[in-house]
């Protein structure tokens, strides 16, 4: 019985932790909730791992699961169902402001993206000019082998770069 | 005494209740949530002079023994925190009533504030782990709701960032949770602490260090820290400058209080705190560097001021642990008084980005004062209460012979000043901007409590002495884990 909890515990916990790394947040929702019921299970199970009641007849202490780890869960569900809730609610307020279920992006992420991006057009301009600088340069030494000189100072004018 | 342990829980959320009742009439709401704020002041200085002459004091709440019932008890440094958390607090409430704007427009700023309140009281307090995991979720809740109070597009987002990473956090300490309770049968802090003993030491450390991951997220520590530069910046400045000076602290106080509580002295992870606490402080003031607006800077701040008390704890000395006390009781007053001056600086000049101020100088003398007092702390210029925390926590440091993290605290410290000055020169000195001329006069109401906490972090600097002799005595009660033991469980 145990095994088959913690391996409940585990697909949960797997599970979650997948949709929480997905990008709608729908999802990212259902995620955290699994994750949650994963910890909770997990405490449950920490209980020890004979099926007793808790307070239910009467007998020796040894007899009774430990009531403790209940508590807790109970505690931390109603503390998760509350926090869920608040999260569809932001998620809701979230499509209503942008009519999109995809997390956002970083307004960092996008600044560094677009410098970037500035970066390798400059990059890619300084290249172009240095080849077109080369192609001139060796123009101009075929010119200067094979051509008068006054048609190389007309090669040379009409570059404007 | 039971009393004085209870009533900064209980009050509140009491408080809290009362203000959604009297939600209509916005006197009432104030006068209340004031009110409450006072007496909680009153209470927790009552409750510090106890300790402090008279060593802990525990109080089982429901009458139930220690290890079952619920335990609030209260050392030197909880009590510090206390009341510290307690003036900024009240501070920051008379700075968002007289700026208007989320208190004026929101019901529901009064009642979150105080459940808020009562979280952070009941983190401080709380002798047991699952009570700390209920007492961060009452915090963390109110927190959301103040974060998103606007409900604006860019505060969606954030919040969206900071809910989400809390909740990954909160499921963690879940799972924490369960897994002690199955490895020792019991998460009264005081009782682990004895029955950790017998559990195999891979067991304990992957414990305490899974509790580490789950404070070091809510602390903002290295490399968690991500989430708090996005999220912080868009609250409204009175709420930014609560988070920024105490949410953080309250997981610095859980990492302080696990870390020595539950491990015995020759277990504790010093390589590691320390090499957390040097990529703390290197990576947030680098980050500060690269910004270029008031809120955004002091946000990463927060990060790099977060390593230097993590170096404290790390060192597990006596004057390391309170040199790190003393620094997390200057760094919250700081703190929050630079972000209250950054919502000085907005109002005043209807932006906090650097490249559109100027000249704040010439146009608004008061606040370059509040601003260049704090600032010149934060960064450590004597004889201000940075310098004494670092001071404090650089012999500490030099005593253990630990000379790369004083290296990297030193270096960090004059980076921090290098961009304290960008914030001065770009927002003070330099020609007036044209609008700056024609602003109404700031009010009464926001500049008062700035600068009650200026003089109050000049007081910390200038009583010195006796604010790290108790600092001291803090640590050797901290690191002393019998002391603690004996007040929950008795002798």
């Amino acid at each position: 019985m145990t095994v088959v909890l913690a391996a409940a515990a585990a697909a949960l916990f797997g599970c979650g932790t997948y949709l929480l790394l997905q990008r709608q947040l729908t999802r990212v929702i259902i995620g955290l909730a699994l994750l949650a019921h994963g910890a909770n299970l997990l405490i449950v199970l920490s209980a020890g791992s004979r099926g007793e009641p808790t307070f239910i007849g009467s007998g020796a202490a040894e007899d009774f699961l430990d009531p403790l780890p209940q508590a807790f869960v109970l505690t931390a569900i109603v503390i998760t169902f509350g926090v869920t809730a608040f999260l569809l609610a932001l998620a809701y307020r979230s499509w209503v402001l942008t009519h999109d279920d995809e997390v956002q992006d970083d307004i960092e992420d996008r600044l560094v993206a677009r410098r970037t991006a500035a970066e390798d057009v400059e990059d890619a301009l300084a290249a172009a000019a240095e080849a077109d600088r080369a192609v001139r340069e060796l123009a101009d030494s075929d010119a200067s082998a094979t051509e008068p000189a006054g048609h190389r100072a007309a090669l040379g004018h009409e570059t404007p770069r | 005494m039971t009393a004085l342990l209870t009533l900064p829980v209980a009050l509140p959320l009491a408080a809290a209740a009362l203000s959604v009742v009297v939600g209509r009439w916005r006197t009432a709401q104030r006068a209340v949530g004031l009110m409450t704020l006072t007496t909680l002041l009153g209470t927790s200085v009552a409750l510090l002079v106890a300790v402090d002459r008279d060593g802990p004091e525990a109080t089982q709440v429901g009458g139930w023994p220690a290890p079952f019932g619920i335990t609030l008890v209260a050392d030197r440094l909880a009590a510090a925190m206390l009341v510290v958390s307690m003036v900024m607090l009240l501070a920051v409430l008379v700075y968002a009533i007289g700026q208007g704007g989320e208190e004026r427009r929101h019901v529901g700023f009064h009642p979150v504030y105080l459940a808020l309140t009562a979280g952070v009281a009941a983190a401080f307090l709380t002798g047991d782990l699952f009570n700390l995991f209920v007492s961060f979720e009452v915090m963390l809740t109110s927190s959301y709701v103040l974060l998103t109070l606007g409900a604006r597009a860019d505060q969606v987002r954030s919040g969206m960032t900071y809910v989400v990473i809390s909740l990954v956090a909160s499921a963690l300490f879940l799972t924490a949770l369960g897994l002690t309770y199955a490895a020792a049968g019991t998460v009264n802090i005081a009782d682990l602490a004895v029955r950790l003993g017998d559990v195999p030491v891979g067991v304990r450390q992957a414990l305490v260090l899974l509790l580490l991951v789950v404070f070091g997220i809510k602390a903002a520590i290295f490399p968690l820290f991500f989430w708090l530069p996005d999220s912080y910046p868009t609250a409204p400045t009175a709420i930014t400058a609560v988070f920024a000076g105490l949410l953080t602290k309250v997981g610095i106080y859980a990492i302080v209080r696990s870390q020595t509580a539950l491990l015995p002295p020759g277990d504790r992870p010093e390589a590691l705190l320390l090499a957390i606490a040097a990529a703390t402080m290197l990576v947030g003031v680098l980050g500060a560097i690269a910004q270029n607006d008031v809120k955004r800077i002091l946000s990463f701040h927060i990060v790099s001021q977060i390593g230097y008390m993590v170096m404290g704890l790390g060192l597990f000395t006596v004057a390391g642990v309170a040199g790190a006390v003393y620094y997390i009781l200057h760094h919250i007053i700081v703190k929050t008084t630079l972000f209250l001056t950054g919502g000085l600086v907005e109002r005043w000049a209807g932006t906090g980005h650097l490249d559109r101020l100027g000249g704040l100088v010439g146009t608004a003398p008061v606040i370059a004062v509040l601003f260049l007092l704090p600032a010149l702390s934060l960064a450590g210029i004597p004889p201000l209460s940075g310098f004494v925390a670092k001071l404090a926590l650089v012999e500490a440091g030099l005593d253990q012979g630990w000379w790369l993290i004083v290296t990297v605290s030193l270096v960090v410290s004059l980076l921090t000043l290098f961009s304290m000055t960008k914030i001065w020169t770009g927002a003070f000195w330099g020609e007036p901007e044209p609008a700056a001329d024609t602003q109404p006069p700031l009010p009464v109401g926001m500049l008062a409590p700035t600068a009650a906490l200026v003089a109050l972090s000049l007081a910390v600097a200038l009583f010195a002495g006796p604010v790290y002799g108790f600092a001291e005595r803090a640590a050797v009660d901290l690191l002393d884990a019998s002391v603690y033991q004996r007040t929950v469980l008795g002798p």
